[in-house]
């Protein structure tokens, strides 16, 4: 029983369900309070784009799925992540290994970061391996070896057998962004996570990793979250988009239907701050910055930079009002539209 | 290849200090007021006699060409006689020099083990009471000086609660081993005698441990701080992320580089363990290199003074490029890099 | 200095001279009230500032403040000998009947003239050769400064200090002496490090290139960047030369008798264990007392120092 997570979990359900997360930080002088209360959730095979600015939460929203932040200081006050309607909060020590890994797995935003700079890449590889064949099949150190060759393989790297003999600071950027995405999905996660693949790499590799990515998780099925800040991306590539905005999910919808009639004020921004091809405006951006998250604005944390904002914006955090299709806004000027 | 290269370039740099050392050896042993001709012969030897020493001790030539007849000796291991013994400094050397060891050795031992283990525990334990009773020692470890713990564990554990001797290697009644390391505790399980192993380890565990405190505090301090910041980083989040044991990541991908500065401190300290021991010996009587050192300060017995700290100069330098090869070991950043600078 | 000039004249038509010293002042100012705000937060900190203040007030004040001061002398009271603590005297009295507490509060006096003497000596001597090394890195200047550092640092310093001590006539000026001797080579390697990464940096280049002299360049660029870490060293080192100080008085190679000394009570007293205790326990706890409250400082004064964290 305890073993096993998919116990009385129905297909139809969404495979990860994120419910009022809140994450906050403790630091001298109070609690940057990061995440606000996060809705999310996700069906099996979906592939699911979370967009917005640098800071607004989105890495500190993926890690607290895994439980990874480190407490203290991060801190979750209140929430659940349901994954195949199991709480991972509030999961023992080896429920929770079942699902990282094997259930979840994320490449790391910063590949130079993510590979532990004292270990070989082999080494690296081939304890993830171990760790994800299931309890009771242990694999012999050969077949560990073959899979991380394979793993490697996978995302085309040459030469594998010296790569896992090799050290990080050997590998050049891409070398280092292929070894993690090899990893993460070396363990054949039904989610995974990507963090900004490739935003370190120039841009020419940046797009080859991100075409073998793409390539790879059509190949297996699996579900994916891609975190970036490149609409362009999200675009090409995903089925549904969250927005975030300063540690609140302002605005989701099937990617088509977000890019082509975006509502949240937060959301047109955005949007028309990606160049096109086409038109040739200028761009326009949006005025100011994330806010301070250890005094946060009142009401909706976007008011500030809002150009439509309401009084009730500074009072009130907009609830999501479902908009119908799938498509749901946090923001009151849809109170009367909503379905 | 190219480490061993870094190591041979190590050793001869080494070298080069150590000659250096021995230049500023020299220069204290000249800066002392006095005729050491006078003092090797004593008060009332007669002026003729004086002369004839001076001579002997090349004392009228110029101080470059001195040196240059000290050195020569000195390499050849000849430091003259000791004027406290009235022995060749080299054979009080090699008498009181393994008794030294044996005792820096253990601390250090005891400084690797208590301060990474306490560190660990520390960190592992962030701010609960575990981490605050660990800062507390370290604290106290760090600003207490050796002698004053040496006098509180002489007047605790050996007076009070007559759990440990207080003096010496050995008690009397305990026969020694035969000499072969001179390291009693090594030499006494050779000889299979392992009454007088327990016994000698009995005569070790207070001073050792006086010499290691501050070392435990110190590293405790350091590994505390390498471990809490390496635990934020992204990497211990994504092997934790991509399934690994809370054991293997904790036991292996977070010691192994939270172990770098810490074994880097660790040489330092235990070369500076040689130093404190001057003291520690001097309170539990403890016949090593360093009392001998002691005594021979006191007495201001050159010969013995310019050998023993050219000695302890040794180690020091050896014990640091031991641990060079173990932090390049440990690290391959600086392995590759070595090799790299080739 | 010519272009510095050109620069406010440039300025003037919208900021006068004086009213760049004013916004001057008022931003030191403000740094001031943040450091010492960052200083104050930890109240360990205080603590040990607070310490070190009761600690110096005591021992200039000692003949005032201390129930015998005739005792911090040569003075012999036979028939009050080795008495344990008592209303009389609270910390009992020394193998020749003296007051244990006046001697050490006498004795506090050399062990802090000790801790700031030896970094009065040493630092402005280490600092210097530091800056000069790291400035002009990869020549003749460095080579030779940074491998007599070398040599000096291969030994730990309290061996060569005791070496030192030893062949001087022993008293608590050349136990100074000796200790400073060895001290300045850990300033002249942080200096170094410092400076060599410094002397690169934008500012260091324009200043050359506008034909600043080299003291210019050393002292009012360079110097400026590494004197926060200077700074908490040697907070952190008092401690430190007051424990060599206690090691060199306890071999008897520092203060010499009658006159009081932390470290020679302890040796003295050690003699008389475990019965008469009090004799080396009290002296002992003084240094830790001294010495964690120069620590606390120290650690304080480093936090003061230490970039703003998350």
């Amino acid at each position: 029983m305890a073993g096993s997570p998919v116990t009385g979990f129905s297909p139809a359900a969404p495979l990860l369900d994120v419910k009022n997360l809140q994450v906050h930080f403790a630091v001298y002088g109070g609690r940057l309070r990061v995440l606000d209360g996060v809705n999310f959730s996700m069906r099996s095979g979906e592939r699911v784009g979370l967009v917005g600015e640098t800071g607004c939460g989105k890495t500190t929203m993926m890690k607290a799925i895994l439980r990874v932040l480190p407490t203290p200081p991060a801190k979750i006050p209140a929430g659940e992540i349901l994954f195949k309607g199991r709480d991972i909060l509030k999961m023992r020590d080896h429920e929770l290994r079942a699902v990282r890994g094997r259930g979840i797995s994320m490449i790391f935003q910063d590949p130079t970061a993510a590979l532990n700079p004292v270990f070989s890449i082999g080494e690296q590889v081939e304890a993830v391996i171990r760790y994800s064949t299931s309890p009771g099949k242990a694999s012999s150190r050969e077949e560990t070896h073959q899979r991380a060759i394979t793993a490697l393989q996978e995302v085309a790297l040459a030469d594998p057998e010296r790569l896992l003999r090799s050290y990080p600071i050997q590998l050049s950027g891409g070398m280092r962004q292929r070894v993690c995405i090899g990893m993460a999905l070396s363990t054949r996660p039904e989610i995974l996570i990507a963090d900004e693949p490739g935003t370190s790499l120039d841009v020419t590799i940046q797009d080859q990793v991100l075409r073998l990515l793409r390539k790879l998780v059509e190949e297996k099925d699996t579900s994916v979250i891609l975190i970036t800040h490149t609409l362009g991306i999200v675009r090409e590539t995903t089925d549904r988009v969250y927005v975030m905005y300063a540690g609140n999910i302002v605005e989701s919808a099937p990617t088509a239907r977000l890019f082509s009639q975006p509502l949240h004020p937060y959301t047109q921004g955005l949007i028309s701050t990606v160049p096109r091809l086409t038109g040739g405006g200028i761009v326009s951006g949006i005025p100011g910055r994330i806010p301070d998250y250890l005094n946060p604005p009142s009401g909706c944390r976007f008011h500030p930079r809002c150009s439509q904002m309401m009084e009730i914006c500074r009072t009130t955090k907009p609830p999501a009002f479902k908009m119908g299709d799938g498509h749901e806004v946090a923001c009151f000027l849809y109170k009367d539209e909503a379905k | 290849m190219s480490m061993l290269n870094f190591l041979v370039r190590r050793i001869i740099y080494s070298f080069f200090v150590l000659l250096g050392l021995s230049i500023v050896i020299f220069i204290i042993a000249r800066i002392m007021p006095g005729d050491p001709a006078r003092m090797a012969v004593g008060a009332r030897a007669p002026q003729w006699v004086v002369d004839q020493i001076r001579e002997q001790m090349h004392l009228n030539d110029p101080l470059p060409v001195q040196y240059g007849y000290w050195l020569a000796d000195a390499v050849h291991g000849d430091f003259g006689l000791s004027l406290v013994t009235q022995r060749p400094v080299t054979a009080d050397i090699r008498e009181f020099f393994p008794a030294s060891l044996e005792l820096v050795l253990v601390a250090g031992l005891l400084s690797a083990l208590g301060g990474i283990g306490l560190g660990t525990l520390s960190a592992r334990y962030k701010d609960t009471w575990v981490d605050n009773v660990v800062r507390l020692f370290s604290y106290a470890g760090v600003v207490t000086p050796s002698f004053v713990f040496a006098i509180f564990f002489v007047l605790i554990f050996a007076w009070e609660l007559k759990w440990f001797p207080v003096i010496g290697r050995l008690s009397e009644q305990t026969p020694a081993p035969p000499v072969v390391t001179g390291l009693i505790t090594v030499d006494s399980l050779l000889a299979g005698q392992f009454g007088t192993f327990l016994d000698a380890l009995k005569h070790l565990v207070l001073p050792a441990l006086a010499l290691a405190m501050g070392a435990i505090a110190q590293e405790a301090r350091i590994t505390r701080a390498t471990m809490a910041d390496n635990l934020s980083k992204d990497y211990i989040a994504a092997e934790r992320a991509l399934g690994i044991s809370e054991r293997e990541v904790t036991g292996r991908f977070l010691l192994k580089p939270s172990l770098i500065p810490t074994v880097s401190i660790l040489g330092l300290d235990i070369a500076s363990t040689f130093s404190i021991a001057f003291l520690v010996e001097l309170i539990f009587n403890w016949p090593g290199l360093a009392r001998y050192g002691m005594q021979s300060m006191l007495n201001k017995d050159l010969n013995s003074i310019s050998a023993v700290i050219l000695v302890l100069g040794a180690v020091f330098v050896v014990v640091n490029i031991i641990v060079d090869i173990i932090v390049a070991q440990l690290d391959p950043r600086i392995r590759l890099s070595a090799a790299r600078s080739e | 200095m010519a272009e510095q000039v050109n620069l406010s004249r440039g300025f003037a038509a919208t900021i006068t001279p004086q009213q760049i010293a004013q916004l001057e002042r008022a931003s030191r100012r403000e740094n001031l009230g943040r450091s010492w705000y960052k200083f104050s937060r930890n109240i360990l900190s205080v603590v040990g500032a607070l310490t070190v203040l009761a600690l110096v007030l005591l021992a200039v004040f000692a003949p005032y403040v201390t129930p015998y001061p005739k005792h911090a002398g040569a003075f012999v009271n036979f028939a009050h000998a080795k008495e344990p603590p008592s209303s009389q005297y609270i910390f009992g009295t020394d193998q020749i009947g003296r007051d244990i507490f006046t001697r050490i509060i006498f004795g506090l006096r050399s062990s802090l003239l000790m801790g700031v003497m030896v970094l009065v000596l040493v630092v402005p001597v280490g600092v210097l050769l530091g800056l000069v090394a790291g400035y002009f890195q990869g020549t003749w200047i460095d080579a030779l400064i940074m491998r007599t550092t070398d040599i000096f640092l291969a030994v730990p310093p309290l061996i060569l200090a005791l070496a030192v001590a030893s062949v001087l006539e022993p008293n608590l000026w050349n136990g100074m002496l000796a200790v400073s001797l060895m001290w300045w080579p850990w300033y002249t390697r942080l200096v170094y490090g410092l400076a060599s990464a410094t002397r690169n940096e934008f500012f260091v280049s324009a200043a050359e290139v506008t034909g600043a002299s080299t003291a210019h360049i050393l002292f009012r660029e360079i110097l400026p960047n590494t004197i926060s870490p200077i700074f908490t060293k040697m907070s952190l080192d008092v401690a430190w030369v007051i424990i060599i100080g206690s090691m060199l008085s306890f071999v008897g190679l520092g203060v010499q008798p009658p006159e009081p000394s932390l470290g020679t009570m302890v040796a003295d007293g050690a003699r008389y264990l475990p019965d008469q205790w009090w004799i080396a326990v009290f002296p002992a706890l003084a240094i830790v007392v001294v010495v964690l409250g120069f620590n606390l400082l120290g650690d304080g004064v480093r936090d003061m120092f230490a970039a703003e964290g998350v």
